[in-house]
């Protein structure tokens, strides 16, 4: 397995993807062009779309549950304590531990369920928080308005008041796939998707260095990417808020 | 559940590998990683707690303190550690300096908005009384934001724990993620031991900063928040820094 001390860069003899021999490659430099785009198709575009796809999923489950969740504690305050217990502790708990914890279970094993299991608990806590904050926030005389005006309890919730939480709860979006981002590189360890495929190929032998700042790099600009794009939603659909003074 | 069981046995066992009798326990691989943590989430405190808490004593460069957390939090821990790696080489040290990289944004965003989201009117009528401003940041502007400055420091620590687990499989070796990563000699119930001895470490250091922080909340600020019913759902959840932007 990986067993290495901390010796040098062994100049490794494979370098993932198409064989090849040469130079830059054999020399260890820290980064070749040319392997990045000999080897785009093969090992870093698929490990960057099944990196995608595990995140998309990851996200949508767990907005999915923590807003069910958030609409419940909204109307029911005992609901919230044991939630934010229970998704803190997953929270807490490492995600390697957690991804390794959830191998036994036989339904589950070594797959892509396991990785989304762990990566949707580890979006709960965030997202549940965001959106009963952001419902709470909500001022009590708007919602007097909403029911002087007529609208019922569910008119006045979805017309009304998720609306104005709306930038809480896609702050907690843009943080959550943030987190589920930086998870997935590690959830490859056991589901063998993602990009954590190429980084952990490139330590197997020794230190192949272009692998894993091809791979690393593409991991840091896809979070930042992410982050971006939910920045620029989140102005998009609250116009108001712009407004506002920080 | 026969997995779960030897697990458990691997556990009381101290981690002994019948192949090799030259394998480090369990203990000493657990003392190892608290060391190895104790050493990331000192200099992460050391670097984000002065720069944060002075920074936001004098309200400057708040976009630069607010959204540093925001990239320190996008970065995925295994992508610093390869390039990192890439870079450096493998080792303790790289482990380290990732670690210090990962965390140290944290504390300080958790940092500058505690120290600066401090009722303004408070700290004008410290100055009133003629503190000057080394005075009014050490007793009024850090007692009143202990709870976010520890916010900060309870996630930044519980994300060391996690990214020194991590590291093993980014070629350092050592910790309790070398069990994680050797599952050829350990067997899942080894691996699954040391994974509850991780999760159990990272709970212990939560619930131990919870106290320290209990401990260290003014008096006031503790009744104010037990008033608002603030106090038990922020002794159980790390918070995630910074408020929403």
């Amino acid at each position: 397995m990986i067993a290495l001390a901390a010796r040098g860069p062994v100049i490794p003899t494979t370098f993932g993807g198409s064989p090849s021999s040469y130079a830059c490659e054999r020399a260890n430099r820290l980064f070749c062009p040319d392997w990045v785009s000999r080897n785009w198709s093969a090992v870093l575009w698929p490990a960057l779309r099944q990196h995608i796809v595990l995140s998309v999923i990851a996200v949508a489950i767990g907005f999915a549950i923590s807003f069910a969740l958030a609409l419940l504690a909204y109307r029911r305050r005992s609901v919230e304590r044991p939630v934010i217990l229970i998704s803190g502790i997953l929270y807490t708990i490492p995600s390697l531990a957690l991804f390794e914890i959830l191998v036994p279970f036989k339904p589950l094993g070594l797959s892509i369920r396991t990785a989304e299991v762990a990566l949707v608990s580890y979006t709960l806590l965030i997202l549940f928080r965001n959106i009963v904050t952001g419902l709470r926030e909500v001022p009590d005389d708007v919602r007097e308005a909403a029911r002087g005006m007529g609208m019922t309890a569910r008119q006045s919730l979805w017309r009304v008041e998720l609306p104005l939480a709306l930038p809480s709860i896609i702050a907690g979006v843009r943080i959550a796939t943030v987190t589920v981002i930086a998870l997935a590189t590690v959830a490859s360890y056991i589901c063998d998707q993602g990009l954590g495929v190429p980084i952990f190929a490139a330590i197997q032998d020794g230190v192949f260095k272009t692998e894993l700042i091809a791979a690393g790099g593409l991991a840091v600009a896809l979070a930042l990417f992410a982050d971006g794009l939910l920045v620029l939603l989140q102005r998009a659909l609250t116009p108001w808020a712009r407004t506002r003074a920080r | 559940m026969h997995t779960l069981i030897e697990a458990l046995r691997f556990v009381g066992n101290n981690g002994a590998l019948p192949s090799d009798p030259a394998a480090p326990t369990l203990v000493h691989l657990t003392l190892q990683m608290v060391a190895i943590c104790a050493v990331g989430i000192a200099i992460s405190l050391a670097v984000g707690l002065p720069i944060g808490a002075w920074l936001g004593h004098l309200h400057r460069f708040s976009f630069a303190a607010i959204n540093i957390s925001n990239v320190g939090r996008a970065l995925p821990s295994l992508a610093v550690l390869a390039i990192g790696d890439a870079i450096l080489g493998l080792g303790l040290m790289v482990t380290e300096v990732a670690l210090v990289i990962l965390a140290a944004p944290i504390v300080l965003t958790n940092a500058y908005v505690g120290i600066a989201g401090v009722d303004p009117e408070i700290v004008d009528a410290a100055r009133g009384m003629g503190m000057n401003g080394w005075r009014i940041l050490w007793r009024v502007e850090v007692p009143l934001a202990i709870p976010l400055i520890f916010a900060g420091i309870r996630t930044a620590a519980v994300y060391v724990v996690a990214t020194a687990t991590i590291a093993s499989l980014a070629g350092y070796n050592g910790g309790l993620g070398y069990i994680i990563a050797d599952e050829q000699s350990y067997q899942l119930s080894g691996v699954l031991g040391a994974a509850f001895c991780v999760a159990g470490l990272a709970l212990l250091v939560e619930g131990l900063l919870a106290l320290v922080q209990r401990g260290l909340t003014p008096r006031g600020v503790r009744i104010e928040e037990h008033l608002r019913g603030e106090d038990e759902v922020e002794a159980l959840a790390p918070v995630a820094a910074a408020a929403p932007l």
